[in-house]
């Protein structure tokens, strides 16, 4: 016995819903064809999303002079339209510096506006512009270092999965890489005598999909919640490229794992520094963050050009 | 700090609770299983998802190597199991056949994949 639809008010509903679909969206959150791309903690996602991180606990690594910071942040992600979303940023920090008592206060405000250039389904490839813009004056400059200048930051983010290799080499199919290319422009040359770099921030996620090989290499008999478990190491650099010796390079290397599910996900990786300028030792961070797409697929997470 | 934890924990915990209505309809397991070998042709595939489907928009097909359906045509979703879909078989030689399928779930979000079993001789 089969069901049968006859709601003919809901079908026309649902028939231009499906209608206003353009042609290669991306459809909210990380997807290209069978690929779900979860979003990541270090790397920029590729893609445009109604997405929130509510909170993000980072325990970082001493820096060299023995300081240590601890960041509670926030971040929205809202398309506009399907294609294009904006994003908005920002952190509590306590900065303990060695010895000496620790102070607390906002980190700069950064926001963003994103493009969405290509969804690739058959190769699971997606390609997205933005441009992240760091606001002066925003956080606290004296106590904690926040920026007493704007910058802007132009960026182009990228995920492809491997899942168009031969199914000869099913394995590796579970395998996709996102990534981050950008630079950093600030308004200002020095601030309180010290140079501010233009800098270029690269960064990866090294991602192993565990629900890819499920649902569409093998099952391999995963049950919740491992059958929602995504390992990945993510690595990110930024790199003086002016004003200060290029061997100022700063960055981390974060393995982790990330549980995607329905509604939410939870991350969780540990913080380890890539070079001695970074600092020492480990950190680590967790995120929880809602799809707010799936949470609210009539109202707020719909792009907003859809609204009316 | 305890008043965020608080907050957060029953957040999650709502969001946990809701009833599995909306989303992303993901394919929880298959039959035959996705990349299995059966020993003899199936009369039906037959796929679970996570979420409800919408009939109208959700499909699927089976083909041989050759890229030829051996599948007997419309993909139904069985009365009073909304998330599962099905799709009757031809009789099926030994070989390897490929599963391709579009869903959307009732919020109207669509998804695909595909996967392949094979038939051992």
């Amino acid at each position: 016995m089969f069901r049968s639809y006859t709601d003919a008010r809901a079908r026309f509903a649902l028939a231009a819903a499906l209608t206003a679909l353009p042609a290669g969206s991306p459809l909210a959150h990380g997807f290209a064809g069978q690929r779900f791309f979860p979003a990541t903690i270090l790397t920029d996602d590729p893609f445009v999303a109604d997405e929130m991180s509510l909170p993000q606990v980072s325990v970082n690594p001493p820096v060299p002079d023995g300081s240590r910071e601890t960041d509670f942040q926030i971040d929205l992600s809202k398309r506009i339209t399907p294609d294009t979303d904006v994003t908005i940023r920002d952190q509590w920090q306590r900065l303990k510096p060695a010895g000496l008592p620790a102070v607390t206060g906002l980190g700069a405000l950064q926001t963003g506006a994103q493009y969405q250039l290509f969804v690739n389904g058959p190769h699971e490839a997606l390609g997205l512009v933005g441009l992240n813009v760091s606001w002066a004056h925003t956080g606290r400059v004296q106590a904690l270092g926040a920026p007493d200048f704007t910058t802007l930051s132009p960026t182009f983010d990228f995920g492809k999965g491997l899942g168009d290799l031969p199914r000869s080499l099913p394995y590796l199919r579970p395998f996709a890489v996102t990534g981050n290319l950008g630079f950093d422009f600030p308004t200002k040359v020095e601030s309180a005598g010290a140079p501010n770099p233009n800098n270029f921030n690269y960064g990866f996620a090294f991602e192993y999909s565990l629900p890819y090989l499920q649902c569409c290499v093998k099952d391999i008999g995963l049950r919740e919640p491992f059958n929602r478990l995504i390992p990945l190491v993510e690595v990110a650099f930024t790199t003086p490229i002016n004003r200060v010796p290029a061997s100022q390079t700063i960055g981390t290397i974060q393995p982790g794992v990330i549980w995607a599910g329905q509604y939410f996900q939870i991350g969780a990786e540990a913080i380890l520094p890539a070079t001695r300028l970074t600092g020492h030792g480990y950190g680590g961070v967790v995120q929880f963050h809602v799809y707010l797409d799936d949470l609210f697929p009539h109202s707020i997470g719909r792009p907003i050009s859809e609204w009316w | 700090m305890y008043r965020i934890l608080v907050v957060l924990v029953a957040g999650t915990a709502a969001i946990g609770a809701a009833p599995s209505v909306w989303a992303h309809a993901f394919l929880d397991h298959a039959s035959p299983a996705v990349g299995s070998s059966v020993p003899a042709s199936p009369r039906v595939v037959t796929l679970w998802f996570t979420q409800d489907l919408e009939p109208a928009f959700s499909s699927v097909t089976v083909s041989d190597e050759a890229g030829q359906r051996v599948d007997l045509g419309k993909a139904q979703i069985p009365q009073g199991n909304p998330e599962e879909l099905q799709i009757g078989l031809k009789p099926l030689t030994p070989g390897t056949y490929l599963v391709t399928w579009h869903v959307v779930s009732v919020d109207t979000h669509p998804t695909e994949g595909t996967f392949t079993f094979e038939i051992k001789p």
